[in-house]
Protein backbone atom coordinates (compact mmCIF):
# COMPACT_ATOMS: atom_id res chain seq x y z
CA UNK A 1 0.00 0.00 0.00
CA UNK A 2 1.64 3.40 -0.99
CA UNK A 3 1.39 6.19 1.67
CA UNK A 4 -0.12 9.43 1.32
CA UNK A 5 2.13 11.26 3.63
CA UNK A 6 5.64 10.05 5.40
CA UNK A 7 7.06 11.79 8.26
CA UNK A 8 10.63 11.55 8.60
CA UNK A 9 11.69 12.46 12.10
CA UNK A 10 9.17 15.32 11.54
CA UNK A 11 10.31 18.06 13.91
CA UNK A 12 7.72 21.05 14.49
CA UNK A 13 7.67 24.23 17.12
CA UNK A 14 7.27 28.11 17.37
CA UNK A 15 10.54 29.85 18.37
CA UNK A 16 12.74 26.90 18.73
CA UNK A 17 10.43 25.06 21.34
CA UNK A 18 9.21 22.24 19.70
CA UNK A 19 5.90 21.39 19.88
CA UNK A 20 5.87 17.96 17.79
CA UNK A 21 9.02 16.09 18.13
CA UNK A 22 10.70 13.50 16.21
CA UNK A 23 7.23 12.03 14.29
CA UNK A 24 7.65 8.83 12.03
CA UNK A 25 4.51 7.91 11.02
CA UNK A 26 3.33 6.87 7.32
CA UNK A 27 -0.39 7.71 6.74
CA UNK A 28 -1.87 5.48 4.00
CA UNK A 29 -3.40 6.97 0.43
CA UNK A 30 -6.84 6.77 0.45
CA UNK A 31 -7.05 5.99 4.38
CA UNK A 32 -9.40 8.08 7.08
CA UNK A 33 -7.75 8.94 9.99
CA UNK A 34 -8.54 10.67 13.17
CA UNK A 35 -5.35 12.93 15.35
CA UNK A 36 -6.11 12.45 18.65
CA UNK A 37 -4.18 13.91 21.95
CA UNK A 38 -4.50 16.05 24.91
CA UNK A 39 -4.23 20.02 24.74
CA UNK A 40 -1.00 21.03 23.94
CA UNK A 41 -0.18 17.71 21.77
CA UNK A 42 0.88 19.55 18.84
CA UNK A 43 -2.19 18.22 16.77
CA UNK A 44 -3.22 21.80 15.12
CA UNK A 45 0.77 21.98 14.98
CA UNK A 46 1.07 19.13 12.85
CA UNK A 47 -1.66 19.92 10.30
CA UNK A 48 -0.33 23.16 9.60
CA UNK A 49 3.56 21.43 9.30
CA UNK A 50 1.53 19.27 6.70
CA UNK A 51 0.51 22.52 4.46
CA UNK A 52 3.78 24.15 4.86
CA UNK A 53 2.35 27.45 7.04
CA UNK A 54 5.12 26.30 9.83
CA UNK A 55 8.60 24.96 8.83
CA UNK A 56 9.73 22.27 10.30
CA UNK A 57 12.67 22.85 12.57
CA UNK A 58 14.11 19.34 11.24
CA UNK A 59 12.89 16.22 9.85
CA UNK A 60 10.94 16.04 6.47
CA UNK A 61 6.96 15.25 5.58
CA UNK A 62 6.47 13.82 2.10
CA UNK A 63 3.57 13.24 -0.18
CA UNK A 64 3.70 10.17 -2.29
CA UNK A 65 1.94 10.84 -5.24
CA UNK A 66 -0.28 13.93 -4.17
CA UNK A 67 1.40 17.19 -5.12
CA UNK A 68 1.14 20.21 -2.63
CA UNK A 69 -1.52 21.70 -4.81
CA UNK A 70 -3.88 18.61 -4.34
CA UNK A 71 -4.07 19.54 -0.45
CA UNK A 72 -7.48 21.27 1.01
CA UNK A 73 -6.71 22.72 4.53
CA UNK A 74 -9.88 23.41 6.74
CA UNK A 75 -8.17 25.45 9.58
CA UNK A 76 -9.81 25.26 13.58
CA UNK A 77 -10.29 29.02 13.72
CA UNK A 78 -11.11 30.03 10.11
CA UNK A 79 -9.39 33.46 9.40
CA UNK A 80 -12.76 34.35 7.08
CA UNK A 81 -14.01 38.00 7.79
CA UNK A 82 -17.73 37.33 8.62
CA UNK A 83 -18.23 41.03 8.18
CA UNK A 84 -16.82 41.17 4.61
CA UNK A 85 -20.07 41.47 2.31
CA UNK A 86 -19.69 38.64 0.27
CA UNK A 87 -22.61 35.67 -0.09
CA UNK A 88 -22.90 31.96 0.41
CA UNK A 89 -22.16 31.47 -3.06
CA UNK A 90 -19.04 33.88 -3.68
CA UNK A 91 -17.54 31.89 -0.62
CA UNK A 92 -18.07 28.62 -1.87
CA UNK A 93 -17.02 29.52 -5.21
CA UNK A 94 -13.89 30.30 -3.58
CA UNK A 95 -13.07 26.62 -3.91
CA UNK A 96 -12.68 26.65 -7.52
CA UNK A 97 -9.63 29.23 -7.57
CA UNK A 98 -7.02 26.36 -8.58
CA UNK A 99 -9.39 25.74 -11.85
CA UNK A 100 -10.49 29.71 -12.40
CA UNK A 101 -7.72 31.48 -10.67
CA UNK A 102 -7.80 34.68 -10.59
CA UNK A 103 -9.11 35.91 -14.34
CA UNK A 104 -11.02 32.90 -15.40
CA UNK A 105 -14.72 33.09 -16.11
CA UNK A 106 -16.89 30.95 -14.24
CA UNK A 107 -19.09 29.03 -16.62
CA UNK A 108 -22.09 27.31 -16.50
CA UNK A 109 -20.45 23.88 -16.01
CA UNK A 110 -18.83 25.65 -13.09
CA UNK A 111 -21.87 27.31 -11.64
CA UNK A 112 -23.93 23.74 -11.99
CA UNK A 113 -20.96 22.32 -9.34
CA UNK A 114 -20.96 25.21 -7.17
CA UNK A 115 -25.05 24.94 -6.72
CA UNK A 116 -24.14 20.70 -6.22
CA UNK A 117 -21.91 21.80 -3.61
CA UNK A 118 -24.03 23.98 -1.64
CA UNK A 119 -27.23 21.30 -1.96
CA UNK A 120 -24.50 18.60 -0.84
CA UNK A 121 -24.30 20.46 2.65
CA UNK A 122 -27.81 21.19 2.82
CA UNK A 123 -27.78 24.98 2.33
CA UNK A 124 -30.23 25.31 -0.32
CA UNK A 125 -31.97 28.84 0.08
CA UNK A 126 -28.92 30.16 1.45
CA UNK A 127 -26.88 31.34 -1.26
CA UNK A 128 -27.23 35.01 -1.39
CA UNK A 129 -27.52 35.14 2.58
CA UNK A 130 -24.57 37.42 3.63
CA UNK A 131 -21.61 35.41 5.08
CA UNK A 132 -22.15 37.11 8.26
CA UNK A 133 -25.82 36.28 8.81
CA UNK A 134 -24.59 32.53 9.13
CA UNK A 135 -25.07 30.59 12.26
CA UNK A 136 -21.58 28.45 13.10
CA UNK A 137 -23.09 25.44 12.32
CA UNK A 138 -24.50 27.07 8.72
CA UNK A 139 -20.28 28.56 8.25
CA UNK A 140 -19.06 25.08 8.94
CA UNK A 141 -21.60 23.60 6.26
CA UNK A 142 -20.34 26.68 3.71
CA UNK A 143 -16.75 25.72 4.06
CA UNK A 144 -17.83 21.97 3.66
CA UNK A 145 -18.92 22.95 0.06
CA UNK A 146 -15.71 25.04 -0.39
CA UNK A 147 -13.93 21.75 0.61
CA UNK A 148 -16.06 19.83 -2.01
CA UNK A 149 -14.98 22.20 -4.92
CA UNK A 150 -11.61 21.91 -4.17
CA UNK A 151 -11.33 18.65 -4.78
CA UNK A 152 -8.08 17.40 -3.44
CA UNK A 153 -6.91 14.03 -3.26
CA UNK A 154 -5.76 14.85 0.62
CA UNK A 155 -8.06 16.64 2.91
CA UNK A 156 -6.96 18.11 6.31
CA UNK A 157 -9.90 19.03 9.11
CA UNK A 158 -8.75 20.45 12.26
CA UNK A 159 -11.72 19.77 14.98
CA UNK A 160 -14.18 20.29 12.50
CA UNK A 161 -17.40 19.47 14.62
CA UNK A 162 -16.24 21.55 17.39
CA UNK A 163 -19.17 23.95 18.52
CA UNK A 164 -22.00 23.00 15.96
CA UNK A 165 -25.33 20.95 16.48
CA UNK A 166 -25.57 17.35 16.13
CA UNK A 167 -27.73 17.64 12.85
CA UNK A 168 -24.72 19.49 11.23
CA UNK A 169 -21.98 17.27 12.64
CA UNK A 170 -24.12 14.40 11.28
CA UNK A 171 -24.30 16.09 7.52
CA UNK A 172 -20.52 16.70 7.79
CA UNK A 173 -19.47 13.08 8.65
CA UNK A 174 -21.47 11.95 5.86
CA UNK A 175 -19.74 14.21 3.31
CA UNK A 176 -16.15 13.25 5.08
CA UNK A 177 -17.44 9.20 4.58
CA UNK A 178 -18.19 9.86 0.93
CA UNK A 179 -14.54 11.38 0.40
CA UNK A 180 -13.77 8.28 2.02
CA UNK A 181 -15.58 6.39 -0.73
CA UNK A 182 -14.22 8.64 -3.45
CA UNK A 183 -10.31 7.24 -2.54
CA UNK A 184 -9.88 10.77 -0.88
CA UNK A 185 -6.66 10.57 2.06
CA UNK A 186 -8.20 12.68 5.28
CA UNK A 187 -6.52 13.72 7.95
CA UNK A 188 -8.89 15.00 10.98
CA UNK A 189 -8.01 16.40 14.54
CA UNK A 190 -10.85 15.22 16.78
CA UNK A 191 -12.19 14.80 20.79
CA UNK A 192 -14.97 12.98 20.56
CA UNK A 193 -13.97 9.62 20.74
CA UNK A 194 -17.88 8.34 20.13
CA UNK A 195 -17.61 9.64 16.28
CA UNK A 196 -14.08 8.40 15.81
CA UNK A 197 -14.77 4.71 16.96
CA UNK A 198 -17.96 4.61 14.78
CA UNK A 199 -16.40 6.63 11.60
CA UNK A 200 -13.02 6.29 11.64
CA UNK A 201 -11.04 3.08 10.85
CA UNK A 202 -7.27 4.78 11.46
CA UNK A 203 -5.94 6.89 14.42
CA UNK A 204 -2.45 8.39 14.92
CA UNK A 205 -2.53 9.29 19.01
CA UNK A 206 -0.56 12.38 19.71
CA UNK A 207 1.51 13.85 22.89
CA UNK A 208 4.32 15.98 20.91
CA UNK A 209 5.79 12.58 20.50
CA UNK A 210 3.77 9.21 18.56
CA UNK A 211 2.13 7.40 20.88
CA UNK A 212 0.26 5.07 18.88
CA UNK A 213 -1.03 4.84 14.85
CA UNK A 214 -3.14 2.41 13.75
CA UNK A 215 -6.87 0.89 13.59
CA UNK A 216 -8.42 2.63 16.09
CA UNK A 217 -10.07 0.52 18.03
CA UNK A 218 -6.26 -0.26 18.70
CA UNK A 219 -4.90 2.96 19.14
CA UNK A 220 -7.77 4.56 21.96
CA UNK A 221 -6.77 2.02 24.85
CA UNK A 222 -7.00 3.43 28.11
CA UNK A 223 -3.76 2.13 28.60
CA UNK A 224 -2.35 4.45 25.76
CA UNK A 225 -4.23 7.44 26.77
CA UNK A 226 -2.77 7.33 29.96
CA UNK A 227 0.46 6.95 28.38
CA UNK A 228 -0.36 10.10 26.40
CA UNK A 229 -1.53 12.23 29.27
CA UNK A 230 1.91 11.29 31.19
CA UNK A 231 3.99 12.26 28.08
CA UNK A 232 1.90 15.38 28.45
CA UNK A 233 2.74 16.31 31.79
CA UNK A 234 5.57 18.06 30.72
CA UNK A 235 3.93 20.23 28.35
CA UNK A 236 1.70 21.22 31.25
CA UNK A 237 4.67 22.76 33.02
CA UNK A 238 5.64 26.45 32.19
CA UNK A 239 4.18 27.61 28.67
CA UNK A 240 7.59 28.34 27.27
CA UNK A 241 8.36 24.63 27.13
CA UNK A 242 5.51 24.01 25.92
CA UNK A 243 4.54 24.65 21.83
CA UNK A 244 2.88 28.21 22.31
CA UNK A 245 -0.78 27.79 20.33
CA UNK A 246 -0.59 23.92 20.16
CA UNK A 247 -3.43 22.83 20.86
CA UNK B 1 -30.47 78.67 -8.68
CA UNK B 2 -28.93 77.18 -12.37
CA UNK B 3 -27.25 80.13 -12.61
CA UNK B 4 -25.51 79.73 -9.05
CA UNK B 5 -24.65 75.91 -10.39
CA UNK B 6 -23.66 75.99 -13.17
CA UNK B 7 -22.19 79.78 -14.03
CA UNK B 8 -18.82 79.01 -12.03
CA UNK B 9 -17.84 76.49 -13.99
CA UNK B 10 -18.96 77.98 -16.99
CA UNK B 11 -17.29 81.04 -16.51
CA UNK B 12 -14.11 80.10 -15.30
CA UNK B 13 -11.59 77.55 -15.75
CA UNK B 14 -9.68 77.08 -13.16
CA UNK B 15 -13.40 75.99 -11.53
CA UNK B 16 -13.45 73.37 -14.49
CA UNK B 17 -10.28 72.44 -14.15
CA UNK B 18 -10.57 71.79 -10.22
CA UNK B 19 -14.04 69.83 -10.86
CA UNK B 20 -12.17 67.43 -13.22
CA UNK B 21 -9.09 66.90 -10.80
CA UNK B 22 -11.81 65.99 -8.33
CA UNK B 23 -13.63 63.73 -10.91
CA UNK B 24 -10.33 61.81 -11.52
CA UNK B 25 -9.56 61.47 -7.50
CA UNK B 26 -13.12 60.33 -6.57
CA UNK B 27 -13.06 57.83 -9.98
CA UNK B 28 -9.19 56.75 -8.59
CA UNK B 29 -9.16 56.85 -4.76
CA UNK B 30 -12.29 56.27 -3.40
CA UNK B 31 -12.93 52.65 -4.46
CA UNK B 32 -9.51 51.86 -3.28
CA UNK B 33 -10.85 53.30 0.00
CA UNK B 34 -13.93 50.67 0.17
CA UNK B 35 -10.96 48.18 0.03
CA UNK B 36 -9.12 49.95 2.97
CA UNK B 37 -12.61 50.77 5.06
CA UNK B 38 -13.22 46.43 4.43
CA UNK B 39 -9.84 45.61 5.48
CA UNK B 40 -10.23 47.63 8.27
CA UNK B 41 -6.96 49.58 7.19
CA UNK B 42 -8.84 53.05 7.07
CA UNK B 43 -6.18 54.26 9.53
CA UNK B 44 -3.29 52.70 7.78
CA UNK B 45 -4.40 54.73 5.00
CA UNK B 46 -4.36 57.77 7.56
CA UNK B 47 -0.61 57.21 8.79
CA UNK B 48 0.55 56.63 4.90
CA UNK B 49 -0.88 59.46 3.92
CA UNK B 50 1.10 61.57 6.45
CA UNK B 51 4.11 59.34 5.85
CA UNK B 52 4.22 60.83 2.39
CA UNK B 53 4.87 64.19 3.67
CA UNK B 54 8.87 64.50 3.72
CA UNK B 55 9.34 62.56 0.19
CA UNK B 56 7.34 65.16 -0.91
CA UNK B 57 9.09 67.79 1.25
CA UNK B 58 12.81 66.58 0.06
CA UNK B 59 11.37 66.67 -4.02
CA UNK B 60 10.32 70.17 -2.91
CA UNK B 61 13.93 71.07 -0.90
CA UNK B 62 15.26 69.91 -4.77
CA UNK B 63 13.24 71.68 -7.35
CA UNK B 64 10.43 74.13 -5.66
CA UNK B 65 6.84 73.34 -6.22
CA UNK B 66 7.77 71.08 -8.65
CA UNK B 67 5.05 68.42 -9.93
CA UNK B 68 7.30 65.86 -10.62
CA UNK B 69 9.96 65.75 -7.89
CA UNK B 70 6.91 66.19 -4.91
CA UNK B 71 5.39 63.46 -7.02
CA UNK B 72 8.45 60.79 -7.07
CA UNK B 73 9.39 62.14 -3.39
CA UNK B 74 6.09 61.02 -1.95
CA UNK B 75 5.86 58.30 -3.93
CA UNK B 76 9.19 56.72 -2.59
CA UNK B 77 8.38 58.09 1.31
CA UNK B 78 5.09 55.86 1.34
CA UNK B 79 6.26 52.27 -0.06
CA UNK B 80 9.12 53.13 2.25
CA UNK B 81 6.89 53.39 5.15
CA UNK B 82 4.60 50.59 4.48
CA UNK B 83 7.40 47.95 4.07
CA UNK B 84 9.50 49.73 6.97
CA UNK B 85 6.40 49.39 8.89
CA UNK B 86 5.48 45.75 7.71
CA UNK B 87 9.11 44.79 8.44
CA UNK B 88 8.78 46.22 11.85
CA UNK B 89 5.82 44.24 12.63
CA UNK B 90 7.01 40.82 11.23
CA UNK B 91 10.59 41.03 13.05
CA UNK B 92 9.80 42.32 16.26
CA UNK B 93 7.41 42.45 19.03
CA UNK B 94 5.66 45.95 18.00
CA UNK B 95 1.71 45.60 16.52
CA UNK B 96 1.25 46.73 12.63
CA UNK B 97 -0.73 49.33 14.20
CA UNK B 98 1.41 50.65 16.70
CA UNK B 99 4.81 50.87 14.16
CA UNK B 100 2.81 52.81 11.82
CA UNK B 101 2.03 54.96 14.02
CA UNK B 102 5.67 55.30 15.27
CA UNK B 103 6.45 55.91 11.39
CA UNK B 104 3.81 58.36 10.19
CA UNK B 105 4.89 60.55 13.19
CA UNK B 106 8.30 60.30 12.29
CA UNK B 107 7.62 61.22 9.21
CA UNK B 108 5.17 64.14 9.44
CA UNK B 109 7.54 65.92 12.04
CA UNK B 110 10.44 65.77 9.54
CA UNK B 111 8.29 66.78 6.50
CA UNK B 112 6.83 69.98 8.22
CA UNK B 113 10.95 70.54 9.20
CA UNK B 114 12.02 70.21 6.01
CA UNK B 115 9.35 72.53 4.32
CA UNK B 116 10.06 75.11 6.78
CA UNK B 117 13.42 75.52 6.30
CA UNK B 118 13.34 76.04 3.04
CA UNK B 119 9.68 77.61 2.37
CA UNK B 120 7.75 80.19 3.56
CA UNK B 121 4.29 79.18 5.19
CA UNK B 122 2.61 79.72 2.17
CA UNK B 123 4.11 76.79 0.58
CA UNK B 124 3.58 74.52 3.63
CA UNK B 125 -0.07 75.41 3.71
CA UNK B 126 -0.10 74.29 0.17
CA UNK B 127 1.88 70.83 0.37
CA UNK B 128 -0.96 70.10 4.12
CA UNK B 129 -4.18 71.18 2.35
CA UNK B 130 -3.43 71.20 -1.70
CA UNK B 131 -4.65 73.98 -4.20
CA UNK B 132 -7.66 72.56 -6.25
CA UNK B 133 -8.27 75.74 -7.55
CA UNK B 134 -4.61 75.89 -9.19
CA UNK B 135 -4.14 72.68 -10.62
CA UNK B 136 -1.69 73.31 -14.16
CA UNK B 137 -2.20 70.72 -16.78
CA UNK B 138 0.36 68.28 -15.97
CA UNK B 139 -1.35 68.12 -12.45
CA UNK B 140 -4.60 67.50 -14.52
CA UNK B 141 -2.74 64.56 -16.39
CA UNK B 142 -1.31 63.25 -13.59
CA UNK B 143 -4.42 63.27 -11.85
CA UNK B 144 -6.37 61.67 -14.70
CA UNK B 145 -3.10 58.96 -15.54
CA UNK B 146 -3.52 57.73 -12.12
CA UNK B 147 -6.82 57.23 -11.98
CA UNK B 148 -7.21 55.57 -14.59
CA UNK B 149 -3.90 53.22 -13.95
CA UNK B 150 -5.70 52.31 -10.16
CA UNK B 151 -8.78 51.54 -11.59
CA UNK B 152 -7.52 49.33 -14.13
CA UNK B 153 -5.03 47.68 -11.36
CA UNK B 154 -8.14 47.40 -9.37
CA UNK B 155 -10.46 45.39 -12.15
CA UNK B 156 -7.26 42.90 -12.87
CA UNK B 157 -6.66 42.67 -8.70
CA UNK B 158 -9.97 42.64 -8.19
CA UNK B 159 -10.46 38.59 -7.18
CA UNK B 160 -7.35 37.89 -5.16
CA UNK B 161 -8.15 41.24 -3.26
CA UNK B 162 -11.89 40.17 -2.45
CA UNK B 163 -10.05 36.70 -1.24
CA UNK B 164 -6.83 38.43 0.52
CA UNK B 165 -9.88 40.45 2.54
CA UNK B 166 -12.54 37.88 3.06
CA UNK B 167 -10.49 34.88 3.98
CA UNK B 168 -6.40 35.43 3.77
CA UNK B 169 -5.49 31.94 4.99
CA UNK B 170 -7.23 30.39 2.15
CA UNK B 171 -5.71 32.42 -0.48
CA UNK B 172 -2.29 31.82 0.79
CA UNK B 173 -2.44 28.06 0.96
CA UNK B 174 -4.19 27.92 -2.78
CA UNK B 175 -2.15 30.32 -4.12
CA UNK B 176 1.01 32.36 -3.62
CA UNK B 177 -0.37 35.48 -4.77
CA UNK B 178 -1.17 36.76 -1.34
CA UNK B 179 1.66 38.93 -0.76
CA UNK B 180 1.89 40.32 -4.36
CA UNK B 181 -1.86 41.37 -3.96
CA UNK B 182 -1.19 43.12 -0.54
CA UNK B 183 2.08 44.70 -1.84
CA UNK B 184 -0.23 46.27 -4.65
CA UNK B 185 -2.84 47.07 -3.34
CA UNK B 186 -0.86 49.38 -0.92
CA UNK B 187 1.12 50.63 -3.83
CA UNK B 188 -2.42 51.58 -5.20
CA UNK B 189 -2.82 53.58 -1.84
CA UNK B 190 0.31 55.60 -1.51
CA UNK B 191 -0.20 56.32 -5.49
CA UNK B 192 -4.00 57.62 -4.82
CA UNK B 193 -2.57 59.63 -1.96
CA UNK B 194 0.54 60.94 -3.93
CA UNK B 195 -2.14 61.95 -6.15
CA UNK B 196 -4.57 63.27 -4.00
CA UNK B 197 -2.25 65.51 -2.19
CA UNK B 198 -1.52 67.58 -4.97
CA UNK B 199 -5.44 68.74 -5.27
CA UNK B 200 -6.53 67.94 -1.19
CA UNK B 201 -2.88 68.15 0.59
CA UNK B 202 -1.51 65.33 2.64
CA UNK B 203 -3.88 65.57 5.41
CA UNK B 204 -6.75 65.45 3.83
CA UNK B 205 -6.14 63.23 0.51
CA UNK B 206 -7.29 60.32 2.57
CA UNK B 207 -10.78 61.94 3.40
CA UNK B 208 -11.42 61.40 -0.34
CA UNK B 209 -10.78 58.02 -0.13
CA UNK B 210 -12.22 56.98 3.47
CA UNK B 211 -15.04 59.30 4.21
CA UNK B 212 -17.51 58.19 0.77
CA UNK B 213 -16.23 54.50 1.68
CA UNK B 214 -17.97 54.51 5.01
CA UNK B 215 -20.90 56.58 3.94
CA UNK B 216 -20.83 53.44 0.96
CA UNK B 217 -21.30 51.08 3.80
CA UNK B 218 -24.72 52.27 4.82
CA UNK B 219 -25.93 52.22 1.23
CA UNK B 220 -25.65 48.80 -0.32
CA UNK B 221 -24.43 45.17 1.10
CA UNK B 222 -22.31 44.42 -1.98
CA UNK B 223 -18.78 44.62 -2.77
CA UNK B 224 -19.80 46.24 -6.28
CA UNK B 225 -22.43 48.50 -4.53
CA UNK B 226 -20.28 49.84 -2.68
CA UNK B 227 -17.74 50.88 -4.57
CA UNK B 228 -20.47 52.60 -6.67
CA UNK B 229 -22.18 53.99 -3.69
CA UNK B 230 -18.82 55.32 -2.72
CA UNK B 231 -18.25 57.32 -5.83
CA UNK B 232 -21.23 58.69 -6.13
CA UNK B 233 -20.67 60.43 -2.74
CA UNK B 234 -17.22 61.45 -3.59
CA UNK B 235 -18.45 63.19 -6.38
CA UNK B 236 -21.40 64.76 -4.69
CA UNK B 237 -19.16 66.42 -2.27
CA UNK B 238 -16.71 67.75 -4.80
CA UNK B 239 -19.22 69.23 -6.76
CA UNK B 240 -20.93 70.90 -3.77
CA UNK B 241 -17.82 71.39 -1.94
CA UNK B 242 -16.29 73.29 -4.94
CA UNK B 243 -19.69 75.23 -5.39
CA UNK B 244 -19.63 76.14 -1.62
CA UNK B 245 -15.70 77.53 -1.89
CA UNK B 246 -16.57 79.19 -5.20
CA UNK B 247 -19.62 81.22 -3.20
CA UNK B 248 -18.91 81.46 0.01
CA UNK B 249 -14.79 82.02 -0.57
CA UNK B 250 -13.83 79.00 1.83
CA UNK B 251 -11.40 76.80 1.25
CA UNK B 252 -11.71 74.29 -1.09
CA UNK B 253 -10.22 71.58 0.16
CA UNK B 254 -11.84 71.16 3.43
CA UNK B 255 -14.86 72.05 1.95
CA UNK B 256 -15.19 69.41 -0.14
CA UNK B 257 -13.92 67.04 2.97
CA UNK B 258 -16.30 68.45 5.02
CA UNK B 259 -19.31 68.26 2.65
CA UNK B 260 -18.12 64.45 2.44
CA UNK B 261 -18.24 64.59 6.17
CA UNK B 262 -21.96 65.20 6.24
CA UNK B 263 -22.53 62.58 3.74
CA UNK B 264 -21.28 60.33 5.76
CA UNK B 265 -23.31 61.59 8.96
CA UNK B 266 -26.44 61.87 6.98
CA UNK B 267 -25.77 57.89 5.78
CA UNK B 268 -24.76 57.19 9.32
CA UNK B 269 -28.53 58.11 10.50
CA UNK B 270 -30.69 57.20 7.03
CA UNK B 271 -28.57 54.85 5.57
CA UNK B 272 -30.48 51.65 4.59
CA UNK B 273 -27.90 48.87 5.47
CA UNK B 274 -27.10 49.02 8.99
CA UNK B 275 -27.97 52.78 9.88
CA UNK B 276 -29.47 54.15 12.91
CA UNK B 277 -33.00 54.50 11.75
CA UNK B 278 -32.87 51.52 9.90
CA UNK B 279 -31.78 49.76 12.94
CA UNK B 280 -34.51 50.92 15.06
CA UNK B 281 -37.44 49.87 12.47
CA UNK B 282 -36.18 46.74 12.64
CA UNK B 283 -35.65 46.32 16.04
CA UNK B 284 -39.56 47.83 16.91
CA UNK B 285 -40.68 45.54 13.93
CA UNK B 286 -39.32 42.64 15.82
CA UNK B 287 -41.16 43.51 19.13
CA UNK B 288 -44.60 43.93 17.81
Amino acid sequence: MTHAIAFQNFTLGYNQHPAVLHLQAEIADGSLTAIVGPNGAGKSTLLKGVVNALSPLSGQVSFGSIAREDIAYLPQLSEVDLSFPISVVELVAMGLWRKVGPFGRLGRDYRTRIAEAISAVGLNGFEDRPIGSLSSGQMQRALFARLLLQDARLVLLDEPFTAIDARTMADLIGIVRRWHGEGRTVLAVLHDFDVIRAHFPETLMLARQLVAHGPTAQVLTAENQFRARQMCEACAGPPHTCGRSAA
Amino acid sequence: MWESLFAPFADFGFMRRALLGCVAISVGATPVGVFLMLRRMSLTGDAMAHAILPGAAVGYLVSGLSLGAMTVGGLIAGMAVALLSGFVTRVTALREDASLAAFYLISLALGVLIVSTRGSNVDLMHVLFGTVLALDDTALILLCSIASLSVLTLALLFRPLVLECADPQFLRSVSGLSAATHFIFLALVVMNLVGGFHALGTLLAVGIMILPAAAARFWAASIGGMIVAAVVVALLSCLSGLLLSYHYGLPSGPAIILLAGLAYGFSLVLGPEGGLVARTLSRRFLKT
